[in-house]
């Protein structure tokens, strides 16, 4: 285990083993007590104890506002074998939900800096942490884990780790074998408004199945940015996309970086000027920040609450003790306190969870392009930048693929081409790679009449 | 000293896009007390800390035990038999160096019997896990020296949570679906000429698609009233029918087909709340008419003065109508249009809100007090928020009777696994004893009671986590006077991940 310059003296030499009278008693009365309201497959035993101690492995996606909250929670439910990843270093403006950093701290990596704490704090725990993007891990990885847990601030990340989870089922002649599954447990928050959900995967619905439920990203048309600004944010906007790639102020290639306070001081400067020629107030610093890093507000206290929530399922999930969440949670304190649980549904032609290849109708003549629209645009799968290949005469051929310069130069002549110009006939499988899940998806084409 | 408050605006930066400086500001000049370091108090401590309170106190006679550290992060092994608020102390100031930490090695009750005065010093108490006897002698103390008092307790599987104040004024609530004021019923006379400044039928069609929906709205609202009477659209079928007299409007191109004009569009989609008359809310009425409203002397709290001023302003200036909120949503239109009209609603906002300053100066004046009381930016603050209103019972009845066995039994139920069984039917004489006091005719499940005796008292972290959260959320809305704090009993019920607010 890491130093910390906490003066925490441990009982016994291993770490591993201390124990002292008493330490778990709130936690045994829920595994060693039979009840009214358990899980009809819970049995009351010491081994449970044993089980959340010594072998239950828990995998903690995220170590910011929710990681910190759900790695104490459930080190202090009883789980010792916790790894956590997490690919940020620590900023100054963490500190004030984030309470597993200190001032000195910031730069290092979250995920390092969290494990040492609780690994310090809570005698006995041992959490592993890993600086790493979750795509930088494989099935190898993933595989060992009993219950998975998320804390994460971007959707992109949440359908990965859902398409990753997804990947891992086996089925046995169409019977999904249910020792494949792996929990997910995944909350977000965003200021004063939370949620928390329990997906098994190939058994409930996933996160792509309620996709739509996410309110869209405010992105403001370009003529509104260019021409008519209304609103601060317009001007700042202006700035950032507009401005600052025509006058490179920093040198050429430097690209516009929201941590850097002399960048946002160039851009907020700017913004007044674009918002004083059309007479609009309210641009300032923190403002102009907020735009330029699509900031989100956060406090300690939802991500407590919502971690809380997540954590508790963990320990149901873990130990049989109660039903699980059936299946999700939303939260918000904006006005009282006020809660809503309901089942979401699986969507039956989900285009991660539900296994069947998905028709995509265009007609014979329709562009590549089109195609590829829809792929993006498409509110059940708002793809990132797809990369589509089939097989056609009896080679692979790659149609698009935009994440490597020159393939994309050398597929982009594809885009204007028609469909059956490119070879592609009624029925046609094209196989599609995306950000957005670690996995191929299928679909078929079918031309329409 | 400049370099502390930068490095705080930077620490600080998320919330304070939240409540604002000046929320912030009423943070660090609060002094929270906390009663009794158990893992629900230390968590809402933490949530309180973390955002940088100026200080806390705890109080706690008891001594840390194994069983306190286990399910507590502010709390290690070497603590134990250490007095339980200076332990917790420590690890709780460490998490924040701007704050203040302090603790009193007592138990509420003697600090009661000693010094009861002890707790008039906090902006607010916080008592976790405490017996209903001592709740009840807290609960008065704090009542009349107008301390807000929060009641936790995590039991089992069940959070608790309640509010003990005499009166909360809640000045910016920042509701989330607030329906916008745009007075397109009874345009006060600098929006009337602004909309007559507008000529839909001579524009071009730049100018025509960029123009603002509130206008367009307001142009086509003119000629309807002209053509019914004076009669604004009311029903399904009259909305409709001025939906359609606005698809009208829209500019056409040689073939008759219509132009593509996304103002128009929403303006249409904007008729059903757009249409909505300008009242004053009913609850607001209500406070108009209370007692405090109409009696200002020099006890009144700023905020009876500000709604008093307010309800001049309506009978007076504002001809019936609370003064103008002054912001507009953004909506489709050229920069020039959308500013001029945005300014037309502002400088109304300020008229009013001069207006509404010089009825609290008079006021003032009247009670003898000077006109700097009550600060300019409040007072705008203050009229800008006005025109804006098998179940978990179960649990609470359970909470209260097992409160009743701790009186009688000078302990919980079920702590220990051998009471379990035999203390199910001593908790069932509490309920019933319970039921009987308050004459309610309810059926309780022996299944609950049960359950209750299973819980034996224990306080599991996770729940006591939720809790934390909730309740320090609630108690920074009590401190800043933003956003609506609940009123006033609140049950969360981790086995089934659901919740429920009370009035009790």
């Amino acid at each position: 285990m890491a130093d910390t310059d906490e003066p925490m003296v441990v009982d016994g030499g291993s770490g591993r083993s201390c124990e002292w009278e008493g330490r778990w008693n709130h936690v045994k009365k829920f595994l060693e007590r039979s009840g009214p309201f358990t899980h009809p497959d819970f049995e009351p035993s010491t081994e449970s104890m044993q089980f959340l101690l010594e072998t239950c492995k828990i995998l903690v996606i995220g170590a910011g506002g929710l990681g910190c909250e759900l790695l104490k929670d459930l080190a202090l439910s009883g789980f010792r074998n916790i790894h956590v990843v997490d690919m940020d270093t620590i900023d100054v403006s963490n500190l004030n939900r984030q309470f597993l950093f200190r001032p000195k701290d910031i730069g290092r990596p979250k995920a390092d800096v969290a494990a040492d704490f609780i690994n310090s704090r809570i005698p006995g725990c041992c959490v592993v942490p890993h600086f790493k993007k979750i795509q930088d891990l494989d099935e190898t990885f993933y595989r060992q884990f009993h219950i998975i847990v998320c804390g994460l601030d971007s959707i992109l990340a949440r359908r990965w780790m859902n398409g990753m989870l997804l990947s891992l089922l086996a089925y046995d002649d169409g019977v999904l074998d249910p020792s494949s599954i792996i929990p997910l447990i995944d909350g977000g928050t965003e200021g004063f408004k939370g949620n928390a959900r329990v997906i098994l995967p190939g058994m409930t619905a996933c996160i792509d199945c309620t996709l739509e439920l996410y309110p869209p990203q405010i992105n403001f048309p370009m003529c509104t940015i260019a021409s008519m600004p209304r609103l601060p944010e317009h001007c700042v906007e202006y700035v950032r996309m507009l401005q600052w790639p025509k006058e490179t102020p920093f040198g050429d290639g430097v690209v516009l970086d929201g941590d850097d306070p002399e960048h946002i001081q160039w851009v907020y400067q700017r913004s007044l000027e674009r918002a004083a020629e059309f007479k609009i107030t309210g641009v300032t610093y923190r403002l102009t920040q907020g735009v330029v890093k699509r900031i989100i507000p956060a406090v300690a206290s939802t991500n407590a609450v919502i971690a809380a929530a997540c954590a508790t399922e963990v320990f149901k999930l873990a130990t049989s003790a109660y039903i699980p969440l059936n299946n999700y949670m939303v939260f918000n304190d904006v006005d009282g306190l006020y809660t809503y649980t309901f089942e979401a549904e699986r969507k039956e032609d989900c285009s991660a969870c539900s296994q069947v290849p998905l028709d995509l109708h265009f007609s014979p003549t329709s562009k590549l392009q089109e195609l590829l629209d829809f792929l993006t645009e498409s509110a059940s799968l708002q793809m990132k930048s797809p990369a589509i290949t089939a097989t056609v005469e009896g080679k692979n051929k790659t149609l698009y693929l935009q994440s490597v310069a020159s393939i994309e130069q050398r597929t982009r002549p594809n885009l204007s081409k028609t469909l059956k110009d490119l070879g592609l006939s009624d029925g046609q499988e094209l196989a599609v790679a995306d950000v957005t899940t670690p996995q191929t998806m299928l679909f078929r084409l079918s031309f329409a009449s | 000293m400049a370099a502390t408050k930068a490095s705080k605006e930077q620490k600080y930066d998320r919330q304070l896009r939240l409540w604002g400086d000046h929320g912030q500001e009423s943070l660090e000049n609060a002094h929270v007390c906390l009663i009794n370091a158990t893992a629900t108090g230390t968590e809402i401590l933490k949530n309180l800390v973390l955002p940088g309170i100026g200080a806390f106190t705890i109080v706690d006679g008891h001594t840390v035990s194994g069983e306190d550290v286990g399910n507590n992060f502010f709390l290690t092994n070497n603590s134990i038999g250490k007095n339980r608020a200076q332990a917790a102390t420590e690890l709780l100031q460490e998490l924040n160096t701007d704050v203040s930490g302090n603790f009193v090695e007592e138990s509420p009750d003697k600090l009661l019997d000693n010094d009861p005065e002890f707790f008039h010093r906090f902006s607010i108490v916080i008592g976790v896990q405490l017996p209903e006897s001592t709740c009840l002698r807290l609960g008065s103390v704090l009542w009349s020296a107008s301390v807000p008092f929060f009641v936790c307790k995590s039991y089992g599987l069940i959070g608790y949570m309640r509010l003990v104040v005499q009166e909360h004024t809640v000045i910016e609530s920042h509701p989330d679906n607030a329906l916008e004021d745009l007075r397109l019923f009874k345009p006060f006379p600098e929006f009337k000429s602004h909309i007559e400044s507008y000529d839909l039928d001579g524009m071009d069609k730049k100018d025509h698609s960029h123009t603002p929906w509130v206008i367009i709205i307001a142009k086509h609202l003119e000629k309807w009233l002209s053509e019914h009477d004076c009669q604004a659209p009311k029903n399904y079928k009259e909305k409709e029918a001025f939906r359609q007299l606005i698809r009208e409007g829209i500019l056409k191109k040689e073939n008759g087909v219509p132009e593509d004009e996304e103002n128009f569009e929403e303006a249409i989609k904007n008729v059903n709340t757009a249409l909505n008359p300008t009242k004053t809310p009913s609850a607001v009425e209500d406070l108009f008419n209370s007692e405090q409203c109409n009696n200002i002397t020099s006890q009144s709290p700023s905020f009876w003065v500000m709604l008093r001023a307010v309800k001049e302003f309506v009978l007076k200036e504002g001809n019936g109508s609370l003064p103008v909120r002054g912001s507009i949503p953004d909506m489709i239109a050229d920069s020039q249009k959308f500013i001029n009209l945005q300014n037309v609603y502002r400088e109304k906002a300020l008229q009013d809100a001069a207006a509404v300053c010089k009825h609290v100066e008079s006021l003032l004046q009247s009670i003898g007090k000077p006109p700097e009381s009550i600060l300019e930016k409040d007072i705008k603050l203050f009229s800008s928020s006005m025109d804006n209103p098998d179940s978990e019972m179960v649990f609470y009845l359970m909470l209260r009777a097992v409160d009743r066995f701790y009186q009688q039994h000078s302990r919980y139920p079920g702590v220990y696994n051998y009471q379990v069984e035999d203390d199910i039917s001593k908790l069932k004489l509490c309920v019933n004893s319970l039921l009987q006091e308050y004459s309610l005719n309810v059926n309780i499940k022996d299944d609950y009671i049960h359950e209750f005796c299973r819980y034996g008292a224990a306080e599991p972290h996770t729940v006591a986590a939720f809790l934390g959260g909730s309740a320090a959320q609630e108690a920074i809305k009590i401190i800043s006077h933003q956003f609506v704090p609940f009123n006033n009993t609140f049950i969360y019920n981790a086995m089934s991940q659901t919740s429920a607010t009370l009035q009790l």
